[in-house]
């Protein structure tokens, strides 16, 4: 079956090209060639992947390009890493396709839609088959358009127009870095290929300073794809997309791309010291800092958003403790109750058509299936005991203690507090509390957008016992074939991180649920800390007043210098044959004397360059 | 008794041309403009005729020259004074500047 994963992308990318040659006739049934399309993709990544648990790693590569004497190759690889991402990519791909026939029904652009998701998940499915970093960069610019695109996909609304165009060029100031130092890396090692490179890093081919400088380069274009400070703010705005794209694209699949790539580079951060502090110092200010905004937000998708932003810190977190399995873990536990959550959310805002949560409340009755369903969600991802986000989350409390990072742990177990919260406040005003909204008729979501949640809460409870301390660690012992280090982690870590998420959740219900707290309890007692928190850190105002008004006086600069300088030398010309032209249209005006009077003038200039030359000219 | 030099002859023939050519330049009148051109002519014959008495090789040939030049020019004055004749029947004018069906 391995020899044939490379078919796996190809699924999609037929339903893309398909429903753009004949999307428009077939209307909403194009939905069905997309569901049948990744559902091929699944059953065969899923083959892929049984196959992947008994067997060794495949790789299989062709010669694409020869430049002199050197050989760039294309292909596909199938290790521990890149089957079981193959799987999480389709799955959640496939159910958002089948939850998307039921949000985006009515549409006018339903099959482009379709199309477009096609591409996306084409393009996430040839990037984790990557076995070089070439081909990781050309998938990882696609999956960037897909987003691009999708952000977009309401193009008649301002707002999303310039959320697309805003994480499109986000996004590419991070892949500027990737890029560099991918180039970096081939010039001091000759390859793309992933195996040349960790050789050369290992060997010592590759300098110390070569390996910190590629690997905090690439790093730097994980930050700008996962959505990590100072590179985040895109990642809110590109909720302007339909619900079910920022399910699969900004919550479960691209935005761990830059998780995938810091893992799939591992052994070369592992190399370097200062690579691995960097990226667990990002990781852990960006898990803080993310959930701290996340705390006042008042749209339900915007609050998800930066949850996501620092579950995806969490992430970099682990990776840069060089807990590998952790990040890895979170990445795969994360995706399942993510999507859920905005599945669910998505629900919701069908439901009551708005995404603001003060004007929604009440929910718990009116929509029986997505209230329990959200609750799942957010106690897997609140790290409540026995849902999935429990495990991995204390895997990587654990990570950040047994390496050292003291500092970085209690930032870790501050944000868990933070995302308890955040997530309860989240879920009591939404669905606990008296109505808010003036929908009359509210009614639960069709079944072929609650079976997709459905399924996702399943595995959001259920992914977790793939690798646990109690029943044993199998995805650890597969991803590193059985090097799993067994570490053995203070008892009081778990105990520690289930105290903070109650709560952090029993603060919710105190100010949300019973509201025996008041609302405004803290931020009437400390001034600033509201509004600092509601506007973002002002992230969005600084990079305005200065990259933005930067870039504008430059741009204006050199509007001016292209309208006076360059069009003026232009114009000077254009102003000399003009001139010269209208010179000699006026002399060539049928009087005899005046041809004779130029035929003189000729006459005698001939005579004086004759005289001054002596006739050598 | 040759007390006048060459460059006299020379300047002589240099201001009869000028005014030659700034009359068959500037005139209206195409008589006076053909008249002008005899002016520069007859400047080209005082040059002919001195070189050949005070040149480097002084002879008989820039006389020829001369009497040859005499000759053309009354041939030419009178083609040009026939062809002013047939266009003031056409055009009812010998004014040069009203003369002007090569712009086209």
């Amino acid at each position: 079956m391995m020899e044939i994963a490379w078919i796996v992308p190809l699924f999609p990318l037929f339903s893309f090209f398909f429903l753009l040659a004949v999307g428009k006739k077939m209307k909403e049934t194009s939905a069905y060639v997309g569901i049948l399309m990744t559902l091929l993709s699944f059953l065969l990544s899923l083959a892929v992947l049984f196959d992947r648990l008994g067997g060794s790693t495949y790789k299989a590569e062709h010669v694409w390009l020869t430049i002199g004497s050197v050989k760039l190759t294309a292909g596909f690889a199938v290790t521990a890493l890149n089957a079981w991402m193959l799987v999480v990519v389709s799955l959640v791909s496939f159910l958002v396709h089948i939850y998307s026939k039921g949000y985006m029904h009515g549409d006018e652009r339903f099959s482009v839609f379709y199309a477009y998701l096609g591409l996306f998940t084409f393009a996430m499915l040839g990037l984790v088959l990557s076995p070089n970093l070439l081909q990781t960069y050309v998938f990882w610019e696609l999956v960037g358009l897909g987003s691009f695109l999708l952000i977009g996909f309401y193009f008649y609304k301002e707002e999303a127009k310039a959320a697309a165009k805003k994480a499109f060029i986000m996004t590419r100031i991070g892949d500027v870095g990737f890029f560099i130092g991918m180039i970096l890396l081939f010039w001091q090692v000759g390859s793309f290929a992933y195996d040349d490179i960790f050789r050369a890093a290992e060997d010592g081919t590759l300098s110390q300073t070569m390996v910190t400088l590629t690997a905090i380069l690439i790093f730097i274009g994980a930050v700008g794809k996962s959505g990590q400070f100072p590179l985040h703010t895109w990642l809110p705005d590109a909720m302007e997309g339909p619900t079910p794209v920022s399910a699969l694209i900004h919550a479960a699949t691209m935005v761990a791309a830059g998780v995938y790539l810091v893992a799939a580079l591992f052994p070369l951060y592992e190399a370097s010291e200062t690579a691995m502090l960097t990226v667990a110092v990002v990781g852990g200010f960006t898990a803080l800092f993310a959930a701290t905004i996340g705390l006042v937000q008042t749209d339900i998708k915007r609050v998800l958003a930066y949850s996501t932003v620092s579950q995806l810190g969490y992430m970099m977190l682990a990776l840069g403790s060089g807990s590998y399995v952790a990040g890895i873990f979170h990445l795969t536990t994360h995706a399942f109750f993510k999507a859920l959550l905005f599945l669910a959310a998505g629900s919701v805002i069908h439901a009551v058509h708005t995404q603001d949560i003060e004007k929604m409340g009440g929910l718990w009755r009116k929509m029986p299936l997505t209230g329990p369903l959200f609750l799942i969600g957010t106690l897997a991802i609140s790290g409540v005991p026995l849902f999935s986000g429990f495990f991995s989350k204390d895997e990587i409390l654990v990570a950040a203690w047994t390496h050292g990072h003291v500092a970085l742990f209690w930032i870790a177990v501050v944000t868990a507090f933070f995302t308890a919260f955040y997530m309860f406040r989240l879920f009591f005003l939404v669905f606990g509390g008296e109505k808010r909204h003036d929908e009359k008729d509210v009614h639960e979501a069709p079944a072929v957008m609650t079976l997709p949640m459905i399924v996702l809460a399943v595995l959001a409870v259920a992914a977790g016992y793939v690798h646990t301390p109690w029943f044993g660690t199998f995805l650890g012992d597969w991803l590193t074939d059985g090097a799993y280090a067994h570490e053995t982690a203070p008892g009081w870590i778990m105990a520690v991180a289930t105290a903070v998420s109650l709560l952090g959740i029993f603060l919710a219900w105190l100010m949300y649920g019973k509201r025996s707290l008041a609302r405004d309890w803290l931020s009437s007692r400390v001034p600033y800390t509201y509004s600092l928190l509601w506007n973002k850190y002002y992230i969005d105002e600084l990079y305005m007043r200065t990259v933005g008004y930067a870039a504008t006086a430059i741009s204006l600069l050199l509007s001016y210098i292209d309208r006076f300088v360059v069009e003026g030398i232009a114009r000077l010309i254009a102003a000399t044959v003009h001139t010269s032209a209208s010179l000699g249209s006026r002399m060539q005006n049928g009087q005899v004397q005046m041809y004779g009077a130029v035929t003189f003038v000729g006459l005698a200039l001939l005579v004086v360059i004759l005289a001054f030359t002596g006739g050598y000219l | 008794m040759s007390s006048v030099s060459l460059s006299v002859y020379l300047v002589l023939a240099l201001i009869l041309f000028c005014i030659g050519l700034y009359g068959a330049l500037t005139k209206r009148n195409t008589v006076i403009v053909l008249i002008c051109i005899e002016l520069m002519l007859n400047a080209v014959n005082i040059n002919l005729v001195a070189f050949a008495k005070y040149g480097a090789h002084p002879g008989i040939t820039g006389q020829i020259f001369a009497l040859f030049t005499i000759t053309v020019a009354a041939a030419e004055a009178a083609v040009g004074l026939a062809a002013l004749m047939a266009l003031y029947r056409n055009r009812k004018t010998v004014h040069i500047d009203e003369i002007d069906s090569l712009k086209h």
